[in-house]
């Protein structure tokens, strides 16, 4: 396990560290190196020619909800199919079929969301 | 150890300055190709034919003045960019150039790369939620809406493509298109696997979080100088990402156009960078060419038509595969 770690995995840590470095170095020495003048006009939120007269974070429109739901239980599905396509080989038959019977349920689901309109953006 | 560490590093820096340099002159590429689409001459002032003006555009960026918004969420805000950046440069890690030509090797790269790309929603939607700010609220969560949307379909297509090479390994799956690439067998899959990418980095004629006609520029209005130059360099950088991505799955990578005397002398990065330089003109010819989807109708495109459509052509190859016995050891 150490020598996987050494071999293949270290670059990526590495590579996070020195990432983050490399961002936090440009954005804090863009930062001290210009001149900063902040004023009131300047620090407020962008408004078309108004001053913002209440939070941004006011209700949105569900459906953004909802294409998170169909979109966890889709991309669940495909996470279940990426342990089943590379051990095909060693199943048998049967492996295929129980895969293609789920598929066909998540189908079913799939015909339901449509149906009932979650997918649709008038 | 030190040794080691230092390779890796070395290692590391030989990726990550070109890459920054050719993510520079891919906006000068977009520019200069625009204009020549529209009839004009780009820019053509700094340096020989406009050769600098990338290098004046970040030192102009540099010397701006940070703006900190005054009812923004002062971290986030500062950690928007830095996520976004961050993660355009952890995949190209895994990217074979060549032969032997990559960093680490993992057994799971394409799975790495897939994860990649799904944290860079993350990125925007602290944006759009920290500027506390109208524009950017509405354009990150379009945004994350659309972008979620198509990995769906990018995720049937990766499993497609995976079960054809039987690795994910990245590898292997250039290996594997020695023979044909994948683009002749899975032409289908080719084409949704490049719509999907030009709607996951948000580009035309996907980019409705953007659009500067209602959104002003989206999930960034309230950035300036660094922190919008980072989400700039994130946002090309996650262009060259998908390309590569797409150049691997489909295009057979760094392997030669056909594998006879003049063609495999030319070594295999060279290959590859043409390869990915092919879908870098495509981003930009969609760019010049198409107009603006409305937002129902990427909706619909990703749900109602690339979903089904990947899923189905997925059990007809392992249908295909099992049936004719062509599965991979």
């Amino acid at each position: 396990m150490q020598t996987l770690f050494y071999e293949e995995y270290s670059p990526i840590l590495v590579m996070s560290i020195l990432a983050v470095l490399l961002s936090v170095i440009i954005l804090g020495a863009s930062f001290l190196l210009s001149i900063q003048k902040p004023d009131t006009e300047k620090l407020s939120a962008y408004e078309c020619g108004f001053d913002p007269y209440e939070d941004a974070r006011n209700a949105f429109d569900v459906r953004f909800y909802i294409v998170a739901i169909l979109f966890i239980i889709f991309d669940l599905e495909a996470m279940f199919l990426f342990p089943w396509v590379v051990s095909i080989t060693h199943i048998s038959s049967m492996g295929l079929w129980v895969m293609v019977d789920f598929l066909i349920e998540l189908s079913i689901g799939f015909v339901y969301a449509w149906k009932i309109g979650a997918l649709e953006w008038e | 150890m030190l040794y080691h560490l230092g390779f890796i590093i070395v290692s590391l820096l030989i990726i990550v300055i070109p890459l920054l340099i050719s993510v520079a002159y891919f906006t000068l590429v977009e520019r200069k190709f625009m204009g020549s689409m529209q009839r004009r001459r780009g820019p053509n002032v700094v340096g020989f034919m406009g050769l600098l003006q990338p290098l004046a555009d970040g030192l102009k960026l540099f010397a701006k003045e940070t703006i900190l918004p005054s009812n923004a969420n002062i971290v986030l805000f500062v950690l928007a960019p830095i996520i976004t950046f961050v993660l355009s440069l952890m995949g190209w890690i895994v990217i074979p150039f060549g032969e032997g030509a990559v960093v680490s090797d993992i057994n799971v790269g394409i799975l790495y790369l897939f994860a990649i790309s799904s944290l860079s929603v993350y990125g925007i939607i602290t944006a759009g939620w920290s500027s506390n700010s109208k524009y950017p609220f509405l354009g990150a969560l379009r945004s994350a809406a659309q972008m979620v949307s198509y990995e769906v379909s990018i995720g049937f297509i990766i499993v497609t493509v995976v079960i054809c090479a039987g690795s994910f390994n990245l590898s292997t799956i250039v290996l594997a298109q020695s023979k044909i690439w994948f683009i002749i067998p899975l032409f289908p899959m080719f084409i949704m696997f490049f719509i999907s990418a030009l709607a996951e980095t948000n580009r035309h004629p996907f980019d409705l979080p953007e659009a500067e006609a209602e959104l002003v520029s989206g999930y960034n209005v309230e950035y300036s100088a660094m922190g919008f130059a980072l989400f700039f360099l994130g946002e090309y950088a996650n262009m060259l990402i998908m390309s590569g991505m797409t150049t691997i799955l489909f295009l057979g990578g760094w392997l030669p156009l056909f594998d006879i005397m003049p063609l495999n002398l030319i070594p295999g990065p060279v290959w590859f960078s043409i390869k990915l330089s092919i879908f870098v003109i495509a981003f930009i010819w969609a760019r010049a060419a198409l107009p603006r989807y409305r937002y129902d109708q990427l909706m619909s495109l990703g749900w109602k038509a690339f979903l089904p459509l990947s899923l189905g052509w997925l059990l007809f190859t392992v249908a295909c595969l099992i049936s004719f016995n062509w599965l991979p050891e």
